[in-house]
């Protein structure tokens, strides 16, 4: 059966040694995927898969994604949450594996939020 | 003339796959640090058994018997639990059953099965992005996986990668690439299986 061999790993390991001294450590941006229930039956794995692919086709290092639950607006799912270093987080609403392409790129990346995805900006402000 | 209809994307947990990733986010949401995911393909007994087991802190009884409650959710943030009962039905629809076995405070057990030939036995789907998006997701979690179509098996342990990777994370963007690569061909391997008068044989 294919497998995942022992000399693949340490190739990988091998480059990584190489270029960990390069890294400034710490990360850039964490996505953090909704994956209830709600979240799984209206996309959000296509959309998580979507900016893997991405990510990794760019070899992109400094940004981490993980997963979380409900988050309570299921009606508005498949959702996003982007935080980058020192930023207030920005949720994004009904996802699709372009839009999550989209916000990388241009979010994530050049930090510039795509406003047109986002369910709101800015804090909840009660003065 | 007459209106188009919009047209409204299917939504639901349409394959296997797509149930499998949200009972094992349960598990996650559980606290579990190692969780078990086993397929198994019995074209002979004409079943198709999916088993689910984690290290997370369990349910009591009176829980597991509210987790076929639709109405039931130990969640705070909205009011209604919907993934085991979901489950449920996929199997019961394919005249299968769900089954739970767990211990509060040891882990949890979710075994379901399925007639394998029923017209109505939702398709497996793409274990590969599964598998992936939880590998990447939770890097901190282990995932045992396994695949057996009658003789033919596949299995995948990120335990073991990371003995392997030493310092460097699993979400790293190559070892994604390369857990990505290795589901791929097990999965496909075992997609291709052909049947013969033996059962399924590698072709």
């Amino acid at each position: 059966m294919p497998k995942l061999t022992i000399e693949d790993l340490k190739k990988i390991k091998e480059n990584y040694q190489a270029t960990a001294t390069l890294r400034e450590g710490g990360f850039r941006a964490k996505v953090t995927i909704h994956m209830g229930t709600c979240g799984i039956a209206s996309g959000a794995r296509k959309v998580m898969s979507a900016l893997i692919d991405e990510i990794t086709r760019q070899n992109i290092t400094d940004v981490t994604i993980v997963t979380s639950g409900c988050a309570g607006l299921c009606s508005r799912e498949p959702m996003a949450t982007v935080e980058l270093a020192e930023k207030s987080p920005v949720k994004y609403v009904n996802l699709d594996g372009e839009k999550i392409k989209k916000i990388l790129l241009e979010h994530i990346i050049d930090g510039k939020i795509v406003e047109e995805y986002a369910l709101g900006i800015g804090n909840e402000a009660t003065y | 003339m007459i209106k188009t209809p919009c047209i409204v994307e299917q939504v639901g947990l349409e394959d296997i796959s797509l149930h499998i990733m949200d009972i094992v986010e349960n598990s996650i949401c559980a606290g579990a640090k190692r969780v078990k995911i086993q397929i198994i393909e019995d074209k002979h007994k004409d079943l198709l058994i999916v088993e689910i087991s984690d290290d997370g802190k369990g349910m009591t009884e009176e829980i597991i018997k509210d987790a076929f409650d639709p109405f039931f959710t130990t969640k705070t943030v909205h009011q209604v639990g919907l993934g085991l009962p979901l489950l449920a039905q996929s199997a019961k629809e394919a005249e299968g059953e769900l089954r739970i076995v767990s211990k509060h405070g040891k882990g949890t057990k979710v075994t379901a099965t399925f007639k394998y030939s029923h017209v109505d036995r939702k398709p497996l789907g793409n274990m590969t992005e599964t598998m992936v998006v939880l590998i990447a997701g939770n890097p901190s979690v282990d995932f045992l996986y396994k695949h057996k179509k009658d003789r033919l098996d596949y299995s995948l342990d990120t335990r073991r990668i990371k003995v392997e990777l030493e310092n460097v994370p699993i979400d790293h963007p190559e070892v994604i690439k390369a857990i990505q690569k290795a589901f791929d061909k097990g999965e496909r391997v075992i997609k291709d299986a052909k049947i013969n008068h033996r059962g399924f044989e590698k072709d």
